[in-house]
C-alpha cells in the first residue's frame, strides 16, 4: 500500500474521530486533506425490468391510455390518484412523490427512452450486458471496476468501489479493489475476545491463498474491516431528521450514506433492489408496482436529506435492465419490453427535465410493434457521469466500441 | 423415509393427469420409446494416478455436500466406484435415521390444500370470520394468532427438512440433485400462495424425477401449480376474437375492465432457463406461440385446492409454429404437451442442460469436449439423467487434476460442508436456516426465475467472506442453535493430551482432509498465539481454543473450495 501524507493524516485521525475525541485542527486536517472533497456515484438497480412507463407516464399521449386500459395513471390534476406533474408531457407516479420536491429545486432529473443498442427480452443476459457495459458481449469485468481501473489511485483500497448487497454484483467485477457487503452490521467478526487473533490468522491465511480470487477478496475484506470497525460507522445515526423507510433498500441506503459521510474513499456505490417483473397485477396508483416505487422514492428521499450539503458531490442514478410491453398484457401485467427510464438525482444534476428523445407510442414507432424504442444508449449516461462526476477520461476503456455519437453527452451534470 | 408412503391426494392426482398423457404425447411421436427399456447408468472409473483418498475427498465434495467422518468410512469400505454406483441408485439406500429424524417436519407430507388449512394466511383468516382484513377486530385477531399457526411455519420447516437432509442423508446425491434441479425450475415462496405449494413442488415435481427422464421432470415442473403460479402462466389464456372484446367492453359487469389474454412470462422462461438456453435458436415470435400454446395451462382454486387445471374454452385452438414445428389447430391440452416434448429432445436443450451439469460438477467453464460428449448422452438415451450423471462421473475431466478443488462453495455447500466436516448434526432448527440468509443465500426466497448462480465470480466477496468465517466460528463453537458438533470430543478420541501440534494435525485432517502446510500451521498458531516464547514460562501450557482453531479452519480459503 503507497503511503501518502493524505492517507496517513485521514487514517490516524479516522481512529480518534471513531473514538469521538478527534481534535478540531485534525478534523480541519481531514477536512482539507480531502478538499476538493471526493465525488460519489451511487448505481441502483432496479432488478426485474421496471416499467418505465409507471414511473414517468407519458401522460399527454392518448395512445397511453388506448395501450394500458387498466394500468395508466390519471393525468396530473384529476385526483389524489393522478400521475404528479412533471412537464407537459409527462407525469411522475404518485407513489414516487417523495422525489417530486428534488425535480422542483432542480435536483432531479428523468431519461426517457434508455437501453441497449443490442436489446435481449432475458432478464439474465440484460443485466450480464448491462453491467458489463457491453451490449451484446460477454466480458469477465464489469464497467465500474473498468471506469477505477481507468483511474488507479491504491491507497484507497476497497472502498472505492462498494456494493451494498450480499454478492458483488457483475459491474464491481474486475482487477480493481471493490468490496461488497450485505450490511456495515454484519460486516465485522465474531470471536469474541478471540476476534483480533482470528482475524490475524484469517488475514495471513487468505494473503497466502492459492486461489487468486479468494486472495483478493480477502485482503479486501481486511482492509474493509479494519477501516470500518475504526470508524465505528454502522453507530452513526442519519443526519438532518432523514426517515429510511423500514425496507432492505432503506437500510442499505442509510449504510451508503454513513460510507459517504465518513469519507473512507468511496467513489462508486452500488446496491439494487427486486421485485419490477410485474407480469401480473401490475397495479396502477395503488398496488404491487407502486408499492415498490414507494419504498424505492423514500429511500432516496432519505439518503438525499441524510447527505445534505454532501449531496452536492452526490450523484443518484436508477437503472434497470429493459422496460416493459407498452400494452398491457391479458393479466393485468406487462411482459418483458425494451427501453425504460433512469433517474438522476444530485446536487450536480442538471434536475427538473426529461432527456432523451421520447420515441412515442405510435404503432409505427414501437420496436417490433410492441415496445417503447430505445434512444438513448445507457453507455451515454454512463459515460458522461464517469466524465463528469468522476473526472474518468478513457471512456473507451470503460465502454470499448463505443462510438462518438453515443459518447456525446445529454448535458444531465452541469 | 420409505418411499411412496405419504402420497398425498395432489401427488395422486397430478400423476393420474400427467402420466397417461406424456405416455400418449410420446406414442404420437415415438412409437418405439415405449418399448425401449430405460438405460442403464454405469460408472467405470477412468484410468487415474490419484490415491484413493484423493478419489474419495473429490467425490464427496461433487457427489455430497462434502465429507462427514460416516462418508468416509464408507466410502472406503465401498470403494469409490461402487459408493458412486450406489449413489446413483437411491432407493437401494435405506435411512431409517433419516426419515425418523424428518417426522419432526409434518409438512412434508401435506398437501397445499392442508397447508392452507393448516397455515391459513392471517388476512384470509379473518375474510373466513367475515372480518374486514383492515378492522381493529382483524388486527386483534391476526395478533393473536400463535406462531405455531403462521404461514411462515412453512418456511421454517421447508428449511429445517432441507438443512436435515443435506447434512444426514445417506442419499447425498439425491439431495444434491434435488437442490440442483429445484434451483434450475426455480419457484420463490415469497410470490403469492406459492408458499404453500412449495413443498409439493419439491416433493411431487422434482424429486422424484431426478433419477428419471428430463422429459418427465420438465412435464411434472411444467404442471404444477407453484410454477403455473410463479411464472403466471395460470393466468394465461387466449387472445380475444374482435367480436368477443367488442361484446367484453360493452358488458357493463366489466366496468370497462381490460379483457384477459396472453402472458408470455412462463413461455419465455421456458425456453431461456429451462430447456434451450439464451441462445438456444428460439426468438420472440416462438415465445408467443409457445404461450399461445399453454394458454388455459391454469390452477383450480390457488388459494384452496391449488391443483392443475386445464380450460379448453381459455385454449388458444388456432394453428401454432414453434422452432420450425407445426402445431395444428383445434388441438387443446396436447398443445402444451406437444411443446415439452419438442424442447426435452431439443440439441439446444441437451446442450444447455449437459453444460449447466458439467458447471455444477466439473468446473466453472466445463471442458468444451466434455459438454459434447455429456449431450450426446442425453440425446442418445432419450435425456435418461442417471446415463447422464454417470457420464460426468466417468470422465477424464472429472477426475482431472484441473477439476481437483476447482468449484467454490456456494453458501449452502459452504454451511452444510462445514457442519458434515465436524461430524455434526442438526435438528433443522431455524438458526440454521437463517444462517444460510446471512451467508446470501435464502433458500427456496432466489426470487427471479435463473435461481442462485452456480460460478465462483457470483459468490466470492469481501463481505460474502466475512459471513463464512463468522459462521464457521460460530459452528465451530457450538453456538447455532440446534446445530452440534464435537470438536472437542473428536480430538479426545484421537489422544488424550493432544499438544497444539498435535491438535491442528487432527482438525486438518478432519476439516480439510490433508495436513497443513508448515506455514499455515504457523499461521494458525501465531493467530492463537500458541508460538514458542509466547507461552508462560511456568511450563504450564496455554489451553488450546479448540473452537477458534476449528473455526479457523473452516473459514480458510481452501475449505471455501470443493
Amino acid at each position: 500500500m503507497r503511503s501518502t501524507r493524505r492517507y496517513f493524516l485521514k487514517s490516524s485521525a479516522l481512529a480518534m474521530v471513531g473514538l469521538g475525541f478527534a481534535p478540531r485542527f485534525l478534523r480541519r486536517a481531514i477536512a482539507s486533506t480531502s478538499a476538493p472533497s471526493r465525488k460519489v456515484l451511487v448505481i441502483l438497480f432496479q432488478r426485474g425490468a421496471a416499467d418505465g412507463l409507471s414511473m414517468v407516464p407519458p401522460v399527454s399521449d392518448p395512445q397511453y391510455y388506448a395501450l394500458r386500459p387498466s394500468l395508466a395513471l390519471r393525468r396530473p390534476g384529476a385526483g389524489s390518484d393522478a400521475a404528479l406533474r412533471l412537464d407537459g408531457t409527462f407525469g411522475l407516479h404518485p407513489a414516487l412523490a417523495p422525489l417530486k420536491r428534488f425535480w422542483d429545486d432542480g435536483s432531479l432529473a428523468i431519461v426517457q427512452g434508455v437501453g441497449s443498442p443490442k436489446p435481449t427480452r432475458s432478464h439474465f443476459d440484460a443485466q450480464d450486458f448491462i453491467e458489463a457495459g457491453t451490449p451484446g458481449a460477454r466480458a469477465a469485468d464489469g464497467w465500474i471496476n473498468r471506469a477505477l481501473t481507468a483511474q488507479p489511485e491504491p491507497e484507497m483500497g476497497g472502498f472505492r468501489g462498494v456494493a451494498l448487497q450480499p454478492n458483488l454484483p457483475r459491474s464491481l467485477n474486475g482487477p480493481a479493489a471493490a468490496i461488497a457487503m450485505s450490511s456495515l452490521a454484519d460486516f465485522r467478526l465474531r470471536a469474541g475476545r478471540l476476534s483480533a487473533s482470528a482475524e490475524k490468522g484469517f488475514e495471513s491465511m487468505y494473503g497466502s491463498a492459492v486461489d487468486l480470487a479468494l486472495r483478493h477478496s480477502g485482503g479486501e475484506a481486511f482492509d474493509a474491516l479494519r477501516r470500518i470497525q475504526s470508524a465505528k460507522l454502522e453507530e452513526m445515526p442519519p443526519q438532518n431528521g432523514a426517515k429510511y423507510p423500514n425496507a432492505p433498500l432503506g437500510k442499505r441506503m442509510a449504510d451508503i450514506a454513513r460510507l459517504i459521510r465518513a469519507d473512507l474513499g468511496l467513489e462508486v456505490a452500488a446496491t439494487d433492489c427486486g421485485g419490477w417483473d410485474t407480469h401480473v397485477n401490475q397495479g396502477n396508483d395503488q398496488g404491487q408496482l407502486a408499492g415498490r416505487l414507494k419504498e424505492l422514492a423514500e429511500s432516496i428521499a432519505a439518503f438525499a436529506v441524510d447527505l445534505g450539503d454532501r449531496l452536492g458531490d452526490v450523484c443518484l442514478l436508477t437503472m434497470t435492465e429493459f422496460g416493459r410491453t407498452v400494452r398491457e398484457n391479458g393479466s393485468r401485467g406487462t411482459d418483458h419490453g425494451n427501453a425504460s427510464v433512469m433517474m438522476a438525482l444530485g446536487g450536480g444534476v442538471r434536475g427538473g427535465r426529461v432527456f432523451g428523445r421520447w420515441p412515442g407510442l405510435e404503432e409505427s414507432n414501437l420496436f417490433e410493434g410492441r415496445d417503447l424504442a430505445v434512444t438513448v444508449d445507457f453507455r451515454t449516461v454512463l459515460s458522461e457521469l464517469l466524465a463528469r462526476q468522476l473526472k474518468i477520461s478513457q471512456l473507451q476503456k470503460v465502454f470499448p466500441g463505443l462510438d462518438a455519437n453515443s459518447a456525446r453527452p445529454l448535458g444531465i451534470i452541469r | 423415509m420409505p418411499r411412496g408412503k405419504n402420497h398425498p391426494p395432489l401427488r395422486a392426482l397430478l400423476f393420474q393427469i400427467v402420466t397417461p398423457l406424456l405416455v400418449l404425447s410420446h406414442c404420437a411421436t415415438d412409437p418405439n420409446r415405449q418399448n425401449r427399456a430405460a438405460p442403464e447408468a454405469v460408472v467405470s472409473l477412468p484410468p487415474s494416478s490419484w490415491t484413493e483418498q484423493k478419489k474419495a475427498s473429490h467425490a464427496l465434495s461433487r457427489l455430497a455436500f462434502g465429507a462427514s467422518p460416516d462418508d468416509q468410512r464408507e466410502i472406503a469400505g465401498l470403494g469409490v466406484e461402487g459408493w458412486i454406483d450406489r449413489q446413483l441408485r437411491p432407493r437401494q439406500i435405506s435411512d431409517e435415521l433419516l426419515a425418523d429424524k424428518l417426522r419432526a417436519f409434518p409438512i412434508l407430507t401435506r398437501s397445499p390444500e392442508e397447508l392452507e388449512d393448516e397455515f391459513p394466511a392471517p388476512q384470509a383468516r379473518a375474510k373466513m370470520l367475515g372480518l374486514d382484513p383492515g378492522s381493529p377486530e382483524a388486527r386483534t385477531l391476526i395478533e393473536g394468532i400463535p406462531k405455531e399457526e403462521l404461514p411462515q411455519q412453512i418456511d421454517i420447516q421447508m428449511l429445517g427438512a432441507k438443512m436435515v437432509r443435506a447434512v444426514e442423508s445417506r442419499r447425498q446425491l439425491e439431495e444434491v440433485l434435488t437442490d440442483f434441479w429445484f434451483n434450475h425450475f426455480n419457484v420463490s415462496i415469497d410470490k403469492g400462495p406459492v408458499r404453500w405449494m412449495a413443498t409439493s413442488y419439491e416433493r411431487d415435481a422434482v424429486r422424484p424425477h431426478v433419477f428419471g427422464y428430463f422429459r418427465e421432470l420438465l412435464a411434472a415442473t411444467a404442471h404444477h401449480p407453484a410454477m403455473l403460479f410463479y411464472l403466471d402462466n395460470w393466468l394465461s389464456v387466449r387472445d380475444r376474437t374482435p367480436i368477443e372484446l367488442r361484446r367484453l367492453q360493452n358488458d357493463p359487469k366489466r366496468n370497462g375492465a381490460p379483457p384477459p389474454g396472453l402472458n408470455e412470462n412462463y413461455a419465455r422462461e421456458l425456453l431461456e432457463l429451462h430447456t434451450l438456453g439464451v441462445n438456444g435458436g428460439y426468438n420472440q415470435k416462438d415465445v408467443r406461440e409457445t404461450a399461445r400454446a399453454f394458454t388455459g395451462w391454469t390452477i383450480d382454486e390457488p388459494n384452496r385446492k391449488a391443483t392443475f387445471l386445464y380450460r379448453d374454452q381459455a385454449h388458444d385452438k388456432e394453428a401454432k409454429t414453434v422452432l420450425g414445428v407445426a402445431i395444428p389447430r383445434g388441438g387443446g391440452l396436447s398443445d402444451g404437451e406437444k411443446v415439452l416434448e419438442l424442447l426435452s429432445n431439443h440439441p439446444s436443450t441437451a446442450r444447455f442442460i449437459a453444460t449447466k451439469l458439467c458447471r455444477k460438477f466439473v468446473s466453472d467453464n466445463p471442458p468444451a469436449e466434455l459438454v459434447e460428449r455429456v449431450s450426446k448422452v442425453f440425446l442418445n438415451t432419450g435425456g435418461y439423467l442417471p446415463s447422464v450423471y454417470a457420464a460426468i462421473f466417468s470422465s477424464p475431466e472429472f477426475w482431472s487434476d484441473q477439476a481437483f478443488a476447482a468449484k467454490t462453495k456456494t453458501p449452502l455447500e459452504f454451511a452444510v460442508s462445514a457442519v458434515r466436516a465436524l461430524g455434526g448434526v442438526t435438528t433443522g432448527d431455524a438458526a440454521l436456516g437463517y444462517q444460510l440468509e446471512r451467508l446470501g443465500e435464502p433458500l427456496y426466497r432466489s426470487q427471479p426465475p435463473t435461481g442462485y448462480p452456480d460460478t465462483a465470480d457470483s459468490w466470492v466477496s469481501a463481505g460474502a467472506l466475512v459471513s463464512r468465517l463468522n459462521f464457521g466460528l460460530a459452528l465451530a463453537g457450538n453456538r447455532i442453535h440446534g446445530t452440534t458438533v464435537d470438536v472437542r470430543g473428536h480430538l479426545k478420541r484421537r489422544g488424550p493430551k493432544l499438544d497444539f501440534d498435535g491438535a491442528t494435525d487432527a482438525l486438518a485432517a478432519l476439516i480439510l482432509q490433508h495436513p497443513l502446510t508448515p506455514q499455515t500451521r504457523r499461521t494458525v498458531q501465531v493467530a492463537l498465539g500458541a508460538v514458542e516464547g509466547e507461552r508462560p514460562q511456568d511450563g504450564e501450557r496455554r489451553p488450546i481454543d479448540v473452537p477458534v482453531l476449528a473455526g479457523l479452519l473452516l473459514g480458510s480459503p481452501e475449505f471455501q473450495k470443493r
